[in-house]
């Protein structure tokens, strides 16, 4: 593919994007007639996830806790690992590694989902019935990720700290109410909107946003795949592929302008 | 606003409910539909037929708005599909069912809901309603039974049941059918056949039927369309297409001469 052409695919897809998030946006007011529906998706895509997040969150806060904790044990710092995974738990691992299971997941399971909905024809069939895809199916998937993935980071900050604290007091010799301490201290200046601790806060916008960006992907991926199974396919990689990019792209930018102001 | 583009009128009656003007459709360097002309009278049944990839799905695609034409007209009801708002063209097709080759049904309803979807989303109609009318069209595709079972659960016939159902719900003026018969074993295919017609016969609504079988043409059509290279080659009265001994028709059946015509209803 020659790069004028890649370059006209990107912009085309991008736009594609933002046209569907908008359209999705505006069908808002139609969320509480599809509560049902809401719930199915938030059930399927995000609690079903939830021991998967739990897993990986623990182990995340074990391998922070250990590969900090044999530094700062150097320097004779070691008391301050709760207050290293607290953050970097609350700030970034939290977020990001939600919102990498949930595109890995969540958003493969979108993607190809509408993706078999757009080769077997059941889109079409809904075009000519005159019912609004994007009411009947984008809608509940956006507004469950956007809901499910910051109460999945909260479970997994929770987690992570949690193992942390197994690894320091277990392996680094910092006690539990040492770790715990610190690791609260870390979390208690409240900066963020509803009275959370700023780092939380600032966790949790971030997730809110992920989980926007993989439902509206993976939504998009999902309703122009063409050509049968590949097709869906080539629809499931990009969504999967898309999302942990921009999730990553987005992940800078809010903490630009949240830590730099 | 142009003149095709106003909603019918009274004397609208008296035009086709459905007319192709000079409809051509291409994709990348294969021409399609090159300069189709039809015309439906309603409350009657035309049956397309034509070899495989003559265009026959795509004919139907255009009358539903699913494509538009390169150029030409696709008029339903006097009123030019292409030029439609998205209202118009919103409005125009709840007044149509279209039963697709597999049936198209939603995978993760069941049968019931599957029937009583658009009524769910398309009116403000009570559950109790909407139930009572679903039943009633699944009664009338001889499926009653088979609400609460899934698509994954059912026969190819019986999605295609399911597929008319779904169709019938709004009570359409006009129905489409795209490849009634294709995958069915004779016995089932018979039945579809004799559910359409009875449809036909009793609901008076004008449809189109694509197809390629000679025993659905048979029993389901009152007219026959032929396409070929685009075009129509012939459409007349269902006995009269089986008299032909137009040499495209005699060398596509495959014979010395069409199967004789054999029409029940006519």
């Amino acid at each position: 593919m020659s790069f004028s052409s890649s370059a006209t695919h990107f912009v085309q897809t991008s736009g594609e994007r933002a046209s569907l998030l908008l359209a999705t946006l505006r069908r808002l007011p139609a969320v509480f007639e599809r509560r049902r529906l809401i719930a199915d998706a938030m059930c399927s895509l995000g609690l079903n996830m939830t021991p998967v997040v739990l897993f990986v969150g623990l182990f995340m806060g074990m391998i922070v806790s250990l590969q900090t904790g044999i530094e700062l044990s150097r320097i004779g710092q070691q008391d301050q690992i709760g207050l290293i995974v607290a953050v970097s738990m609350a700030r970034e691992m939290g977020p990001f590694i939600t919102a990498t299971i949930l595109a890995a997941t969540a958003g493969s399971s979108i993607a190809a989902e509408l993706g078999t909905m757009s080769v077997s024809d059941e889109l079409a069939a809904l075009e000519v019935m005159s019912i609004d895809k994007l009411r009947l199916l984008v809608l509940p998937r956006v507004v469950a990720l956007a809901i499910m993935c910051p109460m999945l980071t909260v479970l997994c900050d929770g987690i992570g700290i949690l193992g942390g604290g197994l690894v320091a007091s277990s392996q680094l010799n910092v006690g539990w109410d040492l770790y715990s301490e610190t690791a609260m201290d870390s979390l208690r200046p409240v900066g963020g909107w509803f009275g959370l601790p700023f780092d939380v806060f600032a966790g949790l916008l971030k997730s809110f946003v992920f989980g926007i960006i993989i439902s509206t992907l993976s939504c998009a991926e999902g309703l122009r795949a063409k050509g049968g199974a590949l097709g869906v396919g080539h629809a499931t990689r990009a969504a999967v592929r898309d999302s942990i990019i921009l999730v990553i792209i987005a992940n800078y930018m809010i903490s630009q302008m949240l830590y730099d102001l | 606003m142009d003149e095709s583009t106003e909603p019918p009128s009274a004397a609208a009656s008296d035009v086709p409910v459905i007319r192709f003007d000079d409809l051509h459709k291409s994709f990348g360097k294969q021409h399609v539909l090159a300069g189709l002309n039809l015309d439906v009278e309603r409350g009657k049944t035309l049956a397309i037929m034509g070899a495989s990839g003559s265009g026959k799905s795509v004919t139907l695609r255009h009358i539903i708005g699913l494509m538009k034409p390169d150029s030409g007209r696709v008029l339903v009801e006097g009123v030019e599909v292409a030029k439609m708002t998205r209202e118009q063209l919103s409005e125009m097709r709840k007044g149509m069912g279209y039963v697709f080759q597999d049936g198209a049904l939603i995978n993760w309803l069941s049968i019931g809901e599957n029937v009583a979807l658009p009524l769910r989303e398309n009116t403000n109609l009570s559950d109790k309603e909407i139930r009572e009318r679903a039943q009633h069209k699944l009664e009338l595709v001889h499926v009653p039974d088979a609400w609460n079972k899934m698509p994954s659960e059912i026969s190819g016939g019986m999605r295609k049941r399911i597929g008319i159902a779904r169709a019938l719900i709004t009570d359409p003026d006009i129905i489409l059918y795209d490849e009634p018969n294709a995958g069915l074993d004779p016995e089932i295919a018979r039945s579809i056949n004799a559910t359409i017609r009875h449809l036909a016969d009793t609901l008076e609504v004008t449809s189109i039927v694509v197809e390629h079988r000679i025993e659905c043409i048979r029993v389901v059509a009152d007219e026959v369309l032929f396409l070929h290279e685009g075009k129509s080659l012939i459409q007349t009265a269902t006995a009269d297409f089986f008299a032909s001994q137009h040499p495209r028709l005699l060398r596509f059946f495959g014979q010395d001469s069409l199967p004789p015509s054999a029409n029940p209803h006519s």
